[in-house]
């Protein structure tokens, strides 16, 4: 067997709080695409960051070529061949492509020599990439391919892409296996982070599990079914959701034509965007990330007020100017994507974040009944299995899914009418995600009428009833989940949208300008 | 060699504690530098920490110090955990003695001593319309609180000595620039007989006990803070970041206005161009001191009273410059800052790294 490009012998790295990486052992050689798998939180990121050298292990030896090595920091990764892409781009929104890789480079090439060489690699390798225009104008797929043309500059022998597919639509992740696939015979080694058993069986050669920043298991994924990858990422295979049939209510939520000029200079126009939430139904709202959502969901929540009298309508009542609390008040609850800081104030007690959306604890003169917020946290904490220090634990102490379920049991406690939830289980660990399904397709049955807007398409096919998908600022019409495919949302996705639906929004939009 | 390591948690213990860290550092500086100045550090010490907590008239004293510095940095405390930063608690300040002096100066020796209440009032209406002008730009315009509230002290301080050498100068005065001495009924009424302390102390006592509740007690309080500490979330919850600016920046408005009330017809019964001596901005280093909270703020207060009388003793007494003062109290907020830094890290012995892998895996 030849010399593995690398080999990682009994890392360990301690944490205050936990031990992310438990005397980790795993081999990559040559052209080989290795996967390494785990829920969140199973130390993935660590041991990236080790190979990486942004962290230093406290144990353990790293090999590359054969050669012990001591990896201090990322330029000396760099030095040992070893690129990586992460997760979140680093690149400046008011600089172009190249600019963005020109600065990054210390080798004394002028502009129009970085640029060409980028054409160059972004050629060979099938990545459309324009080097000359600014950052923030890219799609997030785009940005995504910049970084990995970034990468390839320095001609690495170890390529590593940290949850890659996360921001992309299903066609896109198509073309990058194609490129990855392309490095891999060239004999480039990629380590692919990652939590989607699908991808992993369909691209790696090798996969090393982790589970609590243990090694569970090195197996070829190509031999193993998702059921025997998921006993090794959390040790049991997660329960499967009951899905009722649907019992239609009346209208809940209705958008007539919903415009928004966005709030700043990098966000996203919502443009005629209509649909009926009817009670008892959930609604999945898909679409690549950064193409509206944000701003569809400011909207709805009434943090961003702004949208034409008219356009947002609750059980008929017009709330489109209406603020959050009114909106509460009607029955409109809201679980934003970013659970720290915004669904939760990270310094403060889980009691004293009840009051953030619940009004139940407050008397006469807005004077706190500090025993009612604590009673309600415990009793969320209880009733939805919340791990936490008790009612006085501060936000930022929970686990992200512990917070998660905190926020998501707050809003579900206070029997709202409509429920919209962003990324419900983002970054949550299995169990809890499957737990939070559960509760918001109970909520469902009961009669709530709920809105999912997500990126993981396969959490929105398990919950929705309906499908629509948002992809630059405009929505697609919907589709019943059971007729809908992987390959239609995915072209949705990409802004393809029936041709007679597309017609018609043009000619409304010229009607507009006219 | 020793590490800085983030904890997990955020040590309360530690929070606690690193006021107290800090004045041991002081302390140990203060040592040091009157060695430097070739003094005897005990006496030193003494001066500062003995002599203005030696008698109940000493005792007095330090209160009257004490509370216009609890009643500013009550307002302060309110501002920074709203994330709104008033740096310019001196300028209300001066105002709040201003418009309370106006009218204090109207006053007859048969004037009814309820016009005490009306002078008061009217400090808090000064001090809140100087705040009020540094909301209205943020609020407005977005100008920085920060740049705007600091200078608008300088402007104070400008319309105070227009006023003192121009229209409102006594012309009984022999050309010195200050106003009338305000008649009798407009004296704040005092505690004991002898000494300066008056009912301030009891008006800050119960300010304490109202920022206590407004803070931990009461919806708006909350909002207010939210709005600072996470204005994504207040914004979700419905809360309005505006009200919280108004409401932090009036509020401290008015109580250092109401300082600067009780200042001009207490201790000073006239104004003169010497209204302003730093209260407005040793109160941020009290805020802080006291850990934003109302009750470590009478404590920080009572401190940095110490300090004042501390520099005024060491000026007479041992011939120090009179910014002695100024550098203990810079000292105390310094080492609080450094210190505070053990909050949120602890420091923890490393061995130093040995070369292989194989001795940093068997230690």
């Amino acid at each position: 067997m030849s010399t593995p490009r690398l080999q990682l012998t009994g890392i360990s790295k301690q944490y205050p709080a936990v031990k992310a990486n438990d005397n980790v052992s795993l081999t990559v050689q040559p052209g080989e695409i290795h996967a390494l798998l785990g829920e969140n939180g199973a130390g993935k990121s660590t041991l990236m960051k080790i190979v990486f050298g942004a962290v230093q292990p406290d144990e353990g030896e790293i090999k590359v070529d054969g050669k012990t090595v001591q990896i201090r920091n990322p330029h000396e990764a760099k030095a040992h061949g070893i690129a990586m892409v992460f997760q979140h781009f680093s690149l400046f929104d008011t600089l172009t492509a190249a600019e963005n890789v020109w600065l990054g480079l210390d080798t004394g090439e002028t502009l129009a020599e970085v640029t060409a060489r980028m054409n160059k690699k972004a050629g060979d390798y099938g990545l459309q990439v324009d080097a000359t225009r600014p950052v923030h104008s890219l799609s997030v797929g785009e940005c995504q391919r910049v970084e990995i043309v970034r990468a390839l500059l320095s001609e690495p022998k170890l390529l590593i892409l940290d949850e890659p597919t996360s921001v992309l639509t299903p066609m896109a992740v198509q073309s990058l296996f194609n490129t990855l696939r392309q490095l891999a015979r060239e004999g480039c080694s990629i380590l692919y982070i990652s939590h989607k058993l699908d991808e992993i069986r369909e691209l790696c050669h090798q996969c090393t599990v982790l589970r609590g920043g243990r090694v569970t298991g090195g197996v070829d994924p190509r031999q193993e079914s998702n059921a025997s990858l998921s006993r090794l990422m959390i040790g049991a295979e997660p329960p499967k959701l009951v899905h009722r049939e649907a019992r239609l209510g009346d209208v809940a939520l209705e958008l007539n034509r919903l415009s928004l000029a966005p709030d700043g200079i990098y966000g996203v126009a919502l443009s005629q965007i209509s649909l009926q939430l009817r009670a008892g139904e959930v609604l999945g709202i898909a679409g690549v990330s950064g193409n509206g959502q944000q701003e569809l969901l400011a909207a709805l929540s009434g943090e961003d007020a702004r949208a034409n009298p008219g356009s947002i309508k609750l059980f008929g009542t017009d709330i489109a100017r209406a603020g959050p609390t009114r909106r509460r008040a009607l029955g409109l609850h809201f679980v934003p994507e970013e659970r720290l800081g915004r669904g939760a104030v990270p310094m403060q007690s889980l009691a004293a974040n009840t009051l953030l959306t619940r009004h139940e604890a407050l008397r006469a003169f807005g004077w706190i009944d500090v025993a009612a917020t604590r009673a309600l946290a415990a009793k969320l904490i209880d009733r939805f299995k919340v791990k936490a220090g008790g009612p006085d634990a501060v936000a930022k102490s929970l686990s992200g899914g512990n917070l998660q379920k905190f926020i998501v049991g707050r809003e579900i406690d206070a029997k709202p009418k409509v429920l919209i939830v962003a990324q419900p289980t983002w970054g949550v660990d299995v169990g809890a995600a499957a737990q939070i399904r559960g509760e918001l397709l109970a909520l469902r049955d009961a009669g709530c009428a709920v809105l999912v807007v997500s990126e993981e398409l396969e959490e929105l096919f398990e919950l929705s009833d309906r499908l629509v998908v948002i992809a630059g600022g405009r929505l697609s019409p919907s589709v019943p989940a059971r007729d809908a495919t992987i390959e239609r949302i995915g072209q949705w996705m990409a802004g393809l949208f029936d041709a007679k639906e597309m017609t018609a929004q043009i000619k409304e939009m010229s009607h507009v300008q006219a | 060699m020793f590490k800085l390591e983030s904890r997990a948690s955020p040590s309360t213990a530690m929070a606690l504690a690193s006021p107290l860290i800090a004045l041991a550092v002081t302390v140990m500086v203060g040592v040091v530098l009157f060695l430097l100045l070739g003094k005897d550090p005990v006496q030193g010490l003494r001066m500062f920490f003995v002599e203005p907590v030696k008698s109940g008239y000493a005792w007095s004293e330090i209160a009257v110090k004490a509370v216009p510095l609890i009643l500013i940095a009550l307002g302060l405390a309110l501002c920074f955990r709203a994330n709104v930063w008033n740096i310019g608690a001196e300028g209300q300040y001066i105002l709040g003695a201003i418009f309370a002096g106006g009218i204090a100066m109207q006053a007859t020796p048969e004037t009814p001593g309820a016009i005490v209440i009306v002078i008061l009032v009217a400090g808090v209406v000064g001090g809140m319309m100087w705040a009020a002008i540094t909301a209205l730009l943020r609020d407005r315009f977005n100008a920085n609180e920060i740049l705007v509230s600091l200078m608008l002290v300088y402007v104070a301080e400008m319309v105070l000595s227009y006023l003192v050498y121009g229209p409102w100068r006594d012309p009984q005065g022999f050309n010195f620039p200050q106003t009338v001495t305000f008649a009798k009924p407009t004296q704040v009424p005092r505690l004991f007989s002898g000494l300066r302390i008056n009912v301030g102390l009891i008006v800050a006592l119960v300010a304490v006990v109202g920022m206590t509740i407004f803070l931990f007690r009461l919806f708006r309080g909350m909002q207010a803070q939210i709005g600072g500490l996470a204005p994504m979330a207040a914004r979700y919850g419905g809360f309005s970041s505006r009200a919280s600016l108004w409401t932090a920046l009036l509020t401290s408005g008015g109580l250092a206005g109401l300082a600067g009330a009780l200042e001009a017809t207490g201790p000073l019964g006239q104004l003169t161009p010497y209204v302003p001596v730093g209260y407005g901005f040793a109160a941020i280093i009290v805020a802080f001191v006291g850990r934003l909270h109302p009750v470590g703020i009478v404590f920080s207060a009572v401190l940095m009273s110490m300090f004042y009388i501390g520099g005024e003793l060491a000026q007479s007494r041992m011939q120090l410059p009179k910014s002695i003062t100024g550098v203990f109290q810079g000292l105390l907020l310094f080492s609080l800052l450094a210190s505070d830094t053990l909050i949120h890290y602890r420091l923890r012995w490393v061995a130093r790294r040995t070369g292989t892998p194989a001795a940093r895996a068997a230690s």
